[in-house]
């Protein structure tokens, strides 16, 4: 307590400073400059070890030829030019298709699950919007599938996708007779709509948050006025709920598709190292061709290619979307 | 004002139905983890034969899930630690200060937190591996070399979510610190911090809740020795069995305390992932 009295004199200039301009955020006028990077030095330090530097040993790596001989001392591996990222791209030539396959099965999936997160999200918030008896339990039940650790929510799929002790097979096949003999869920064809089924069911939770939150700032009197001129409550949601919720929505299928884009645990913990054809996603790809085949010059091609994709779409996306460039300004 | 009928059937049918879809696997890993092996390995049955304890017990010795889950602990905890201490300074440098490069900084940040986690792994593996063969450090492998590559996605996140946390505690509170003779430094943890307790609680949990759930550097970058539960859960598959009511076991005893943490605290979790989102 006694400190309080004796501080500002023995700070001298900066408390008496600080004591004639009482709204002046900062005493003194070199801390004020230097301050806010002494704050910032141990996360850009970090920033710096954690991601800058290993990005920029990502892009040298893939342009030399990395393969499992130079692991040990890869600053030996040789120049391998734009090698890596031609035989990515040919198309024609196995590694360059087996890519190209890979990114359209991403990118349709990631389309697929993103709208039918939103969808399902959008949908429940709008039906959780008013209170009713259970509302609070219903919306803790919801969350679950969010909080569960990855592996162990996914593991549970692969259980109940399993060809002949599954629940999937037993409700279809044994249940319900929908389906002719017992399906394979985790190989073949099947193995998109299995990997959709998770990625949708882990991944709604999250859509339902992000727009329950954004449905708390459209004001009352909207919905009241609407309800005086008539407006039933179906068109409210079309003309009220719908329209609010555009600068939110923005946002989160940005956030979304990122996510679902990049997702290595979910296909991983289905399909293990290789994902079946159908639903080889490109993380998983990517991982396959670096740490199965051994082949580092590549994969870091691929993960570099990735990355510009993924940075044009998400340029085009705030460029389109004004909600996105003030987000990103914030 | 009441909501018409036809709405509310479809949003009664429609709740249901997405309740069982939400819950299904929560069923299935229940009860599963309470059936012999009989009923797991042959057809599907909604209910246990005979309920059985057994696979809580046996689930510590099949595998060294005990020690997997101590390095889970420690690796997650000392992740989300260290990116929370880390963020609580650069979020308020954000939050309370204008400086030349801020909107860079931001900007990098939230920008990392979109890149691909395979975009990180490949390099931080060969670094690793150099790193060991050249002076003995033993990073690849070890917990030490794990945490730090969970600092890829949890300290960009624990930053931006502290600075929407820290935008929350009015200006006037740490101001008044600074004209009281308060430093900086003592404004931050004398002032903004305590009042943002709750938001720094909740990122924590998150952050950890993130790096317990992780699987790609896991996989990866972990021995025998320093294997975390993401990895460790597949030694119930053996040769010859699938272990599959350890497995459910398993993987419940792994979620309840995520869950648990989650749920006390998702009111303060879903405020500081939305407030980036909505604002």
């Amino acid at each position: 307590m006694t400190s309080t009295v004796e501080l500002p004199v023995r700070k001298g200039e900066s408390g008496d400073k600080a004591a004639r301009g009482p709204r002046r955020r900062v005493p003194g006028r070199i801390r004020r400059v230097g301050l806010p990077y002494l704050l910032l030095l141990p996360a850009l330090i970090l920033e710096l070890l954690v991601h800058l530097v290993p990005m920029v040993i990502g892009i040298v790596m893939s342009f030399k030829e990395l393969t499992q001989f130079y692991i040990r001392d890869w600053g030996a591996a040789p120049w391998a030019g734009l090698d890596n990222f031609r035989m990515s791209v040919d198309f024609d030539a196995p590694v360059g298709e087996a890519l190209l396959h890979s990114f359209l099965v991403t990118v349709g999936f990631t389309l697929a699950s993103v709208g039918l997160c939103w969808l399902i999200g959008t949908a429940a918030a709008i039906c959780m919007q008013d209170t009713f008896r259970g509302r609070g339990l219903l919306r803790a039940l919801f969350l679950v599938p969010y909080a569960l650790p990855v592996y162990a929510a996914v593991i549970t799929w692969v259980f109940m996708f399993q060809h002949d002790n599954g629940l999937v097979n037993h409700v279809l096949h044994d249940q319900l007779g929908l389906t002719d003999k017992p399906s394979f869920w985790l190989i073949g064809d099947n193995s998109f709509i299995a990997l959709l089924v998770v990625s949708v069911w882990k991944g709604w939770p999250f859509a339902f948050l992000i727009v329950m939150a954004g449905l708390q700032n459209i004001p009352r009197e909207l919905y009241e006025a609407a309800a005086l001129d008539g407006a039933g409550m179906w068109q409210q949601i079309r003309r009220i709920t719908l329209p609010s919720l555009g600068a939110v929505n923005q946002v989160l299928i940005l956030v979304l598709f990122l996510w679902t884009f990049n997702d290595f645990n979910t296909p991983y913990v289905l399909f293990g190292k290789s994902a079946p054809e159908a639903a080889d996603l490109i993380s998983v790809h990517i991982y396959q061709a670096s740490f199965v085949t051994w082949n580092f010059g590549t994969g870091s091609a691929m993960s570099v290619l990735l990355l510009l994709f993924l940075l044009l779409v998400t340029g085009v996306y705030l460029a389109v979307t004004s909600r996105g460039r003030r987000a990103s300004r914030a | 004002m009441a909501p018409p009928r036809s709405f509310l059937w479809t949003r009664r049918v429609f709740l249901t139905l997405l309740a069982g879809f939400v819950l299904l696997p929560v069923y299935v890993m229940i009860s599963s983890s309470l059936k012999p092996l009989a009923d797991v390995t042959g057809k599907f049955r909604w209910m246990p034969s005979e309920l059985t304890f057994q696979p809580y017990v046996d689930i510590w010795s099949t595998v060294p899930l005990a020690r997997y889950f101590v390095n889970s602990l420690i690796v997650a905890s000392a992740a989300a630690v260290c990116s929370v201490v880390i963020a609580v300074f650069s979020a308020y440098a954000v939050s309370r200060y204008d400086f030349r490069g801020k909107r860079v900084f931001t900007v990098t940040v939230l920008s990392t937190q979109m890149f691909p986690g395979i975009l990180f792994l490949l390099p931080l593996f060969l670094i690793y591996v150099n790193i060991g063969n050249a002076t003995g450090i033993a990073l690849f492998g070890s917990r030490g070399g794990l945490i730090l590559t969970y600092l890829t996605f949890s300290l960009p996140f624990s930053i931006w979510m502290l600075i929407g946390y820290f935008d929350s505690v009015p200006r006037d509170l740490d101001e008044a610190a600074l004209v009281d003779g308060c430093g900086p430094l003592g404004a931050l943890f004398r002032v903004v911090v305590p009042a943002a307790i709750p938001g720094i609680v909740a990122v924590t949990v998150y952050a950890f809740m993130t790096a317990w759930g992780e699987v790609l550097f896991a996989s990866v970058m972990t021995n025998d020795t320093t294997r975390t539960l993401a990895v460790g859960l597949q030694g119930y598959s053996t040769l010859y069995d699938v272990y599959w009511n350890q497995i459910m076991a398993a993987s419940l005893v792994v979620s309840v305390p995520v869950v648990a943490g989650f749920l006390l605290l998702q009111r303060y979790l879903v405020a500081g992932l939305t407030a980036g989102a909505v604002k």
